[in-house]
């Protein structure tokens, strides 16, 4: 569905050039969803804007639902949805309006946009406001209103870039509970951006993790926990004297990392350190040990970040 | 997908909020209105301005200015539509670009036209005579120039891209002096050489020129083919102009 090759974009700022999105190599297939992870600036949006036909590429090349994005922008746009970080719909124009107007940009007839525009506002919870002016919308009624326009045409591949930012818990529920639904009827391919990483979590099959513009990872979400953060594993000791002892012990483990003893609490991490933490109390036990706690914390595609670039994914959501 | 329908489809999107808020007309014609308003009376008894009313004069010229500021002004909704994200979500479905700028035009010169009525048909009881096939015809040549601003304004809103000063900037630039040297305000007659120079250089002019003909009944003037000539011309440029910029926009 998706097959880019070195795809670069530079943009000129002031006589300094900004290497936005450099040398991306992205392999999607038909009717996966893709969590596009990075901070803010790392080139998330730059990218899918090339994928659209919005910007042209500095060099490589990209392929989009078969359509070559720079020989075939008509082709491309043609299969493809595309919802942007921005609104979607002009601030003077009514809700309904602009989603039948959206439908009629894609070839519908009239009563199939009108018919389209009213299931759709039904089930993003938008009838009560079809007939207000987009303007007037609260943050979160807008997104719903940008996505519906966004699946009027029912496209085969969709980009989504932080669809859900701004929707309260609820909306959100909602939304993915929808995307989900067209996924299941309708086999389409979802490619999208988000700094929920619950949500690349859970929803997405596979994340890419970009940063500075360049892929830093691409796996499925089990993968990049275990092998690029593994579990933490803390254990509480009642002194100090006792923490150290763990921390050698520890250490003599094979599967353990990053062992660390802060006072009386020593963390290590491993790819299973639900399978570590019997074998580790035991020994710990047999050294005369006091264990006064003992947890296992699942990794966070957060942890995934911090163990790729040293920074933590959330840093960044300050200079948003 | 053809052009027309997808014009079609711009051109009702965009009309349909002026449609259910004709108020909103008013918006675009305060200058012009302001002028007309403040400035026509202290026409009378200019020398230059003709016999009879001084509206007969003023009139046809401020219809031009109308065009000016309101159809070549007409690009800060695009800038507006950058902005936030809108234009992105049109430039991303297949609708043709030309199309998009052809649309979002005719919606401006239906505007232009619908004010310019407005404006004749409120000056009838104040001495303002009306000879219809010269005022169609005049009108006619006024929606041909305002194709042709909207064009404009559409290709420079466009390439300002998100500075909005720029856009400002070179609209105010560009069509203060066009409108002073159009001799809309004032008969050019007492101009120095230097400014009659100027002012038969722009194009505004023929087109003020031929409106002032047409709407005084002089429907075989000669200033009327260079009207006709100088709005077709900014009517080519501009459209290419515009729909050029629509076609490559990127954001
Ligand atoms: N039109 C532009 N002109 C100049 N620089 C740009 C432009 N668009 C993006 N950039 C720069 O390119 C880099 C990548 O931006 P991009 O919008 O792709 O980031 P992002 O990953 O989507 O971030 P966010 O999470 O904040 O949305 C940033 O440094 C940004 O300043
Ligand atoms: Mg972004």
């Amino acid at each position: 569905m998706i097959r880019t090759r070195g795809l670069t974009r530079h943009f000129r700022v002031k006589g300094e050039t900004v290497e936005a999105v450099r040398g991306l190599d992205i392999d999607v297939q038909e009717g996966e969803l893709v969590a596009f992870l990075g901070p803010n600036g790392a080139g998330k949006s730059t990218s899918l804007r090339m994928l659209t036909t919005l910007l042209p590429p500095t060099s490589g090349s990209a392929t989009v639902a078969g359509c070559d994005v720079l020989a075939d922008p008509a082709g491309t746009r043609r299969n493809i949805g595309y919802l942007g970080q921005g609104n979607g719909a002009g601030n003077h124009f009514r809700v309904r309006d602009e989603v039948v107007t959206q439908g009629r940009c894609y070839g519908l007839s009239r009563a199939e946009s009108r018919k389209r525009a009213d299931e759709l506002l039904a089930v993003l919870d938008l009838e009560s406001l079809a007939g207000r002016q987009a303007g007037t919308l609260s943050g979160g009624q807008r997104r719903r209103l940008d996505i519906a326009i966004g699946l009027v045409h029912r496209p085969r591949l969709l980009f989504l870039d932080e669809p859900s930012t701004g929707l309260d818990p609820h909306n959100r529920a909602n939304l993915w509970k929808h995307i989900l639904r067209l996924r299941e009827e309708h086999g389409i391919t979802i490619f999208m951006t988000t700094h929920y990483l619950d949500e690349a979590d859970t929803m997405a099959e596979r994340v890419m993790v970009i940063d500075h513009g360049r892929m830093i990872a691409d796996d499925i979400p089990e993968n990049l926990k275990a092998n690029l953060a593994g579990d933490g594993v803390t254990v509480t000791t009642a002194d100090e004297a006792d923490a150290g002892r763990s921390a050698e012990i520890a250490g003599r483990m094979p599967s353990a990392r990053e062992v660390t003893v802060d006072a009386m609490t020593m963390s290590l991490r491993a790819p299973r350190g639900n399978a570590l933490l019997p074998d580790l109390l035991r020994s710990l036990d047999a050294a005369g040990v006091r264990v006064l706690t003992a947890e296992v914390r699942r990794p966070t595609l957060d942890d995934v970040f911090l163990a790729l670039t040293g920074r933590s994914l959330r840093e960044g959501e300050g200079d948003r | 997908m053809n052009v027309i329908s997808n014009t079609g489809t711009v051109f009702a999107r965009e009309i349909v909020p002026s449609l259910r808020n004709p108020l909103g007309l008013a918006f675009t014609m305060t200058q012009p209105l302001i002028f007309l308003l403040l400035f026509g009376p202290l026409l009378s008894g200019t020398p230059g301005v003709g016999e009879g009313s001084p509206w007969q004069w003023f009139v046809p010229g401020i219809l031009v200015m109308l065009a000016l500021f309101g159809t070549g002004g007409a690009g800060y909704l695009l800038l507006i539509e950058m902005a936030s994200g809108s234009l992105e979500r049109m430039l991303v479905t297949p609708l043709s670009r030309t199309a998009m700028m052809i649309g979002r035009n005719l919606k401006e010169v239906v505007t232009l036209l619908a004010q310019a009525v407005l404006i004749v048909v409120a000056l009838l009881p104040f001495g303002f005579r009306l000879h219809p096939l010269g005022a169609l015809t005049g009108l006619l040549i006024l929606a041909v120039f305002g194709l042709g601003l909207g064009g404009l304004t559409f290709a420079l809103a466009i390439a300002a891209k998100r500075r909005e000063e720029l856009f400002y900037g070179v609209q105010q630039v560009v069509l203060f002096p066009l409108l002073l040297l159009s001799g809309v305000l004032m008969p050019m007659d007492a101009a120095p050489s230097w400014l009659s120079v100027l002012s038969q250089a722009n194009p505004v002019t023929y087109i003020v020129e031929a409106e002032r003909a047409l709407f005084a009944g002089d429907l075989f003037s000669e200033a009327v083919p260079y009207g006709v000539i100088a709005a077709a011309a900014t009517a080519v440029v501009g459209l290419a102009l515009g729909s050029r910029a629509m076609r490559r926009a990127t954001l």
